[in-house]
């Protein structure tokens, strides 16, 4: 993945920048030793690493702006991180930038359930937002595969989703009010415990920026009482086909689950030998959850069950208990770490219009086999949120160089059929450079004029999101 | 002029020498007075694309918004959003479109549970101020593909561009519905019982307050509405009986009334609509002194007031925002019907708008 060359003349005022970062930040919140930063060399997207000139980890607002106006004035690039679980490379380093980590910024500033959010600093992870109102019976909805360890500030800065976003949107429909402080250190508040925005959306384009507009240091979330109660049904069938028919017509039939979940043969056997979750051997599974009273539960599952028989599935198995439950949705929830006991893999995230599945899986089939490489399927199918693992060994020369073109030719394919190259994780450095495939020179303009008014001088994560040729000439007139 | 292709509106935009008014349906007539060429999006009409299964819409800017509810009525689903249709309140005629229900994110009472337009709308292309044609977004329900510009769009009232064509997130229409109405709380009782209605697991889908009665609607199959609705109704016990309605026409004729704030069509005044955070409406209301309705659970505040009435400036600092919708031309030159922003995000809208729309044809002023 090619990088930008690093400002020789910025590593070069190292120690001029570090002393200046000092004289605004405590000492421990500035990290410059080489054996230090290599801690923040890499994000979830492991293969690229590269450390930082220096990381800093402010515990406020006022020290955001504090360093970051130190950075402007130095015209150092600024790479903002959450918790560094980015699987698109959002919070990969260069040389000649400084990490800014979100990580100490984690207290809970309000809780209000009679308007039901909850402000919070950014650096605070998703999991434990919910945590901070759960003995209350509050839940914050958005709920990212990795939200035990992600923060705020990465969900916002790439509009994160999550398993159960079929029935309550992702975060930027949960998003209410932020404060940021722009490059320059100017702090701005956007939205609050009000609805919608008086004038422009501002808030909408921030959600999503990927850490290139501004460094999001508080957020208010909308938070929803939990239901009463929530129950999955499993669901095996002979063919990807059928599945996907079967999610379309749930669909259509005016249920709305919380979440469809899908995985295939190569997925069910991997996850089976990890969790032991007693899952069937079929060649699709689908995982279907709805909420409510008990007998709202039997009445949304018994017409879901309805359905799932017109497909003939080879099995159907209802949750009981808790404790069913828990192991319907042990083997899906290990599906991550199970294949990755077995293989290395790129998760994809493209996603499709959901009537595509059918013809999608297969071609992804068909695609994978033309390179030689294994593939395993599990995703959102509710709302065609695909995330195909691509499966390939890294001590095998060439090997990772075949999986990232097979993962381009699929991203197109997603593209080609009315979808897009990325769902929920964010473009990053990983798909930067196929965002020619999905936009016109004019669409990508038109991205980057917003860059152009937030961060004139391009400093802020400069070189993720627009393919470096779209992007060169702006990055250059900053520096 | 009356493009009836993107193209053809792309040229217009291009050529243009002057001011444009953008107008769908002209059934909305709010912001600043403006003068300009008037640019109508009526020729692009039609539904491009419709896949129920998959729940969205794609349609041309100029298509009526009836066109859009009944196609979705005949396949059971419906435009989540709930939105508004002016015409009652403000006194006009004409037929709403579907591309200015999107430019300036028109909802209704769902909004309070479901989600604004802005939150169902996947993908946009338009027309920006130099006549270039930019696509965002897409026709999926999860797409982080580059910038949110959808959400820009959504609510730039046509400053940022002219919106050619919209897709939209669609929602199954709902097997049952029921209102639920407590009689004769104050303010501030009826905003604790509409908090607490929110604050509960019954989903409650839409919650106002108005000439003494405070309204809650539940929707969804008939066994799990008549369910909720019990437990509703013992949770508010202490607000008072509720009386439950469940006839649909009725249900149905109640929330339009309060989408359209239809209570204070052709009385004499001028109308404001105040977003805020609910706790805070009573304490607002009073200093107010104006008759209101209540809507999204106290957090939205429609007000009559005398003509010419400055409420920002009788009401003094508050969280939130304040548009005022119905008005006199004049009184709308007078007082900004839009919130005035903080001098920094003032800036950032400025700067937005200059790159947008460099020579300040759309709308210009509109939105100050």
């Amino acid at each position: 993945m090619e990088m930008p060359v690093p400002d020789a003349g910025v590593i070069k005022r190292k120690a001029r920048i570090v002393q200046r970062l000092q004289e605004v930040l405590p000492l421990s919140a500035v990290i410059h030793d080489p054996a230090e930063t290599r801690a923040y060399e890499c994000d979830g997207l492991s293969a690229y690493r590269c450390a930082p000139l220096c990381a800093i980890l402010p515990s406020s607002t006022d020290e955001v702006s504090a360093a970051l106006r130190v950075c402007f004035e130095e015209g150092v690039p600024v790479v903002p991180r959450g918790s560094g679980t980015s699987l698109a490379g959002g919070a990969l380093p260069t040389a000649d930038s400084v990490i800014l980590g979100v990580a100490r910024l984690n207290a809970v500033i309000e809780t209000n359930y009679p308007d039901r959010y909850i402000r919070v600093q950014t650096g605070r992870t998703n999991l434990s937002v919910t945590g901070a109102v759960e003995q209350d019976g509050f839940f914050y909805a958005p709920d990212p595969s990795s939200q035990l360890a992600c923060a705020i500030a990465g969900n916002i800065a790439m509009n994160s989703g999550g398993a159960h976003c079929l029935k309550y949107g992702v975060t930027t429909n949960n998003l209410m009010g932020v404060t940021m402080v722009q490059m320059d250190g100017t702090v701005v508040e956007i939205g609050g415990a009000h609805l919608d925005a008086p004038g422009l959306d501002l808030l909408g384009v921030i959600c999503g920026s990927e850490g290139q507009l501004g460094v999001v240091t508080e957020a208010t979330l909308r938070i929803l009482h939990k239901p009463e109660g929530a129950r999955p049904v499993l669901m095996g069938f002979d063919s990807n086909e059928v599945a996907g028919a079967c999610v379309s017509d749930i669909i259509k039939a005016g249920v709305l689950p919380v979440a469809i979940e899908f995985m295939d043969r190569p997925c069910i056997e991997a996850c089976e030998a990890f969790a032991h979750a007693g899952y069937p051997m079929c060649e699709a599974l689908l995982i279907v959850e709805v909420e409510g009273s008990p007998a709202e539960i039997d009445e949304q599952l018994g017409l879901i069950k309805q359905i799932a028989h017109r497909h003939n599935p080879v099995e159907l198995r209802e949750a009981k208990d808790a404790e069913e439950a828990g192991r319907i949705w042990l083997g899906r929830k290990s599906a991550f770490g199970a294949m990755g006991q077995i293989n290395d893999y790129i998760c994809l995230d493209g996603t499709i219009p959901v009537s595509e599945l059918p013809y999608v899986l297969r071609r992804i089939g068909e695609l994978t086999a033309s390179y030689g490489l294994g593939v395993a399927n599990v995703f959102h199918a509710g709302d065609g949120n695909m995330h195909p693992l691509l499966l390939y060994n890294a001590n095998k020369p060439g090997d990772l160089e075949k999986a990232e073109a097979l993962g381009s030719d699929i991203l197109t394919l997603c593209v080609e059929v009315g979808g897009c190259l990325t769902g929920e994780h964010g473009v990053g450095i990983e798909k930067r450079d196929l965002m020619t495939v999905q936009f016109t020179t004019e669409d990508l303009e038109a991205q980057m004029a917003v860059k152009d008014v937030f961060d004139p001088r391009w400093l802020l994560n400069p070189a993720k999101v627009f393919p470096l040729a779209s992007s060169d000439a702006r990055r250059h007139q900053a520096a | 002029m009356q493009p009836e292709t993107e193209i053809e509106l792309a040229e217009a935009v291009r050529a243009a020498k002057g001011p444009l008014r953008i107008v769908g349906g002209g059934t909305r007539p709010v912001g600043r007075p403006i003068v300009g060429e008037v640019l109508s999006t009526a020729g692009l009409t039609g539904i491009s694309l419709y896949e129920p299964g998959a729940l969205t819409m794609v349609v041309q800017a100029g298509t009526p918004l009836a066109e859009v509810e009944t196609a979705l009525a005949a396949e059971h689903q419906r435009l989540p959003f709930e939105p508004m249709d002016h015409r009652p309140l403000l006194g006009t005629t004409g037929t709403p479109t579907i591309g200015a229900v999107a430019a300036c994110n028109i909802s209704g009472p769902r909004r309070i549970q479901a989600g604004a337009a802005r939150d169902y709308m996947l993908g946009v292309r338009f027309v920006d101020g130099a006549g270039t044609v930019v696509k965002n977004g897409g026709r999926v329900m999860k797409n982080v593909t580059g910038y949110d510009l959808v959400k820009l769009m959504a609510g730039a009232c046509g400053t940022l561009g002219v919106l050619t064509e919209v897709a939209f997130k669609v929602l199954p229409e709902v097997e049952a519905m029921a209102t639920l109405t407590l009689s004769g709380l104050d303010e501030e009782r009826a905003v604790a019982a509409m908090s607490a209605a929110l604050g509960s697991p019954f989903e409650v889908s839409g919650v106002a307050h108005g000439a003494g009665m405070t309204r809650f609607r539940l929707e969804g199959f008939t066994a799990s509405v008549t369910y909720r609705a019990d437990r509703l109704s013992d949770m508010l016990r202490p607000f008072g009986a509720a009386k439950v309605e469940s006839e649909p026409a009725t249900v149905r004729a109640i929330w339009s009334g309060i989408r359209d704030v239809t209570d204070f069509a052709g009385k004499p005044g001028d109308v404001w609509r105040m977003s805020v955070k609910p706790s805070d409406a009573p304490g607002l209301i009073a200093r107010m002194g104006a008759e209101v309705r209540l809507d999204w659970g106290g957090g939205l505040i429609w007000a009559l007031v005398p003509e010419g009435t400055d409420l920002r400036g009788r009401i003094g600092p508050f969280a939130g925002h304040a548009t005022l919708v119905r008005a006199a031309p004049e009184t709308r030159a007078a007082i900004a019907p839009f919130q005035p922003e903080p001098a920094q995000l003032a800036a950032l809208t400025a700067g937005l708008r200059a790159k947008f729309d460099p020579r300040g044809i759309l709308n210009p002023g509109l939105m100050t």
